[in-house]
């Protein structure tokens, strides 16, 4: 049986996205920039790509910058804005969990010279508002905290976050790349000023992602060149991407994210059975289709390979999975021991995972964790 | 990612879990780093009266490089003389595996310092 439960990587492409993206490579190729017939089917496409989009966070059209995906997104939100700001105001407030693509982008800006303050989390990962208010200070121009935790899961409490950075008029941004198109977003409504999301992650195809960046709010560009994307990102726009980005927004249905709880509660409760095993983040206040669990007394890339060899793809926080041979950071944040956190398996699901695939998943990781216990020493310690 | 003989040795480790009376034990690594081995040891003679170890088994906690650098270990020590043991090196183990990523290497040097620990065990336990 082959499983892929590696959904917060990426995604199978929807046929249905693949379908509508086609004719965009052999017909409709031109460039939205051009005045002909082919350059006006373009514009008219991404258009409508871009309403859509734009209206699945209650956004309109013209506030939707696409990218090339989540890491171009947030280093066009922090870089463009800190450069805005740059030799008036010089600190960034962000948490220890974000993603490398806002992590680094900020110790990069560090070298640069700006001041960022990374907040801490609690246990199941969730960061404290009133933290994010006490670091606020009158050089502060931005807060960026993710609205989901990519490795764990965890929802962060954004609209507090949001409300708090209105009330000390400062610019509030969300990496939304696990949750867009799984936990409903309104900027309106929660007061957002920046949103990164990706394609890839719900079913669309990879290489588009988009920035929302609310009306008002001032950007400087990080690449030069056209004046394409409200002079925001130069390049010849992609079409066909932006094209299939809308349809997998048009596609991701609340009633898939209810079904994808359902199978994750499942597995949570099927694999929490086996002994000596913690779940990492939250029960409640977590992304639909997250598992991460700890399995102690084994290393995460053997459980990995042995899943692989069973047809189960995951990912795993452990150390040896990596180059530098640190464990997951975000794991270490959440306070797990080292030798925890090289236990842990990342399992995530998708709208196209089945019951039959959790109980063969429960089953082969049973089996594979006895096996690996039984030729680890660390048990009989 | 990982050669076919690395896979082989992880996916059927041939030399895994403990010798109950083992003549000498050897543990290294660290569990906060990710890796543990413990090497156990049983000696023997052969037929010109030498010792040597007749049975090695190990114990390993650890990413698939480590599994299999450990279970290729106890294939090169078996059957050699206590001496002949001392001097396999991470090299040996290296060369015996195949090829391994550079951040797996020190896999095999945990392996072969295990064996030393346990040959340093027995010897001392022997005094």
């Amino acid at each position: 049986m082959k499983v892929y439960l590696d959904n917060g990587a990426t995604t199978r492409t929807d046929p249905e996205v693949v379908d509508i993206m086609l004719p965009f490579f052999t017909e409709h190729y031109g460039n939205a920039s051009s005045l002909h017939g082919h350059g006006d089917t373009a514009a008219q496409a991404l258009q409508k790509a871009r309403e859509t989009v734009g209206r699945k966070i209650n956004a309109s059209a013209d506030e939707i910058i696409f990218t090339s995906g989540g890491t171009e997104s947030d280093n066009l939100a922090i870089k463009g804005l800190a450069y805005e700001n740059k030799g008036r105001k010089d600190h960034i407030i962000t948490s220890k969990i974000e993603h490398p693509a806002v992590i680094n982008t900020c110790k990069q800006l560090e070298k640069e010279g700006f001041r960022v303050t990374y907040q801490d989390v609690d246990k199941e990962g969730f960061i404290n508002p009133k933290d994010v208010e006490k670091s606020i200070t009158d050089k502060t121009f931005l807060v960026s905290i993710m609205h989901a935790n990519n490795e764990i899961g965890t929802i962060e409490p954004i609209e507090e976050i949001a409300r708090i950075c209105k009330r000390h008029n400062v610019i509030f941004h969300t990496d939304a790349v696990q949750s867009f198109g799984k936990v409903p977003i309104d900027v309106r409504q929660t007061n957002i000023d920046l949103l990164s999301a990706s394609a890839h992650k719900i079913h669309g195809p990879k290489g588009i992602g988009m920035l929302y960046v609310k009306k008002g709010v001032k950007l400087q560009r990080i690449s030069d060149g056209g004046g394409q994307e409200f002079k925001l990102r130069a390049g010849t726009e992609n079409v066909v991407g932006a094209v299939g980005f809308a349809k997998a927004v048009e596609l991701a249905k609340e009633s898939d994210c209810i079904d994808m709880a359902a199978l994750r509660d499942k597995l949570i409760k099927g694999l929490l059975e086996i002994p000596d095993t913690v779940l990492n983040g939250p029960r409640e206040k977590r992304l639909c289709n997250n598992v991460n669990i700890s399995f102690k007394h084994v290393e995460g890339e053997s459980l990995l390979f042995m899943l692989n060899d069973h047809g189960i793809e995951v990912s795993t926080g452990s150390a040896c999975s990596s180059k530098s041979l640190e464990p997951s950071y975000v794991l270490l944040a959440i306070g797990l021991k080292h030798e925890v956190a090289h236990g842990s398996i990342r399992f995530t699901l998708s709208k196209y995972t089945t019951e039959e695939e959790i109980n063969y998943t429960i089953r082969t990781v049973k089996e594979i964790v006895e096996k690996l216990r039984s030729i680890s020493p660390l048990q009989v310690e | 990612m990982y050669s076919e003989k690395v896979m082989d040795h992880f996916r059927n480790p041939r030399h895994a879990g403990e010798i109950a009376d083992a003549d000498g034990i050897g543990k290294v690594g660290n569990a906060i780093c990710g890796d543990l081995m413990w090497v156990y040891i049983k000696v023997g003679k052969n037929k010109d009266g030498k010792e040597i170890l007749k049975d090695v088994k190990v114990k390993t906690f650890g990413c698939v490089a480590a599994i299999s650098s450990s279970d290729v270990l106890c294939d090169l020590a078996i059957g050699k003389t206590i001496d002949e043991a001392k001097q396999i090196t991470n090299q040996d183990v290296l060369s015996s595996i195949g090829d391994m990523p550079s951040q797996k290497r020190h896999c095999s040097v945990l392996a072969a310092s295990a064996l030393h620990k346990a040959i340093q065990d027995y010897e001392a336990k022997k005094k």
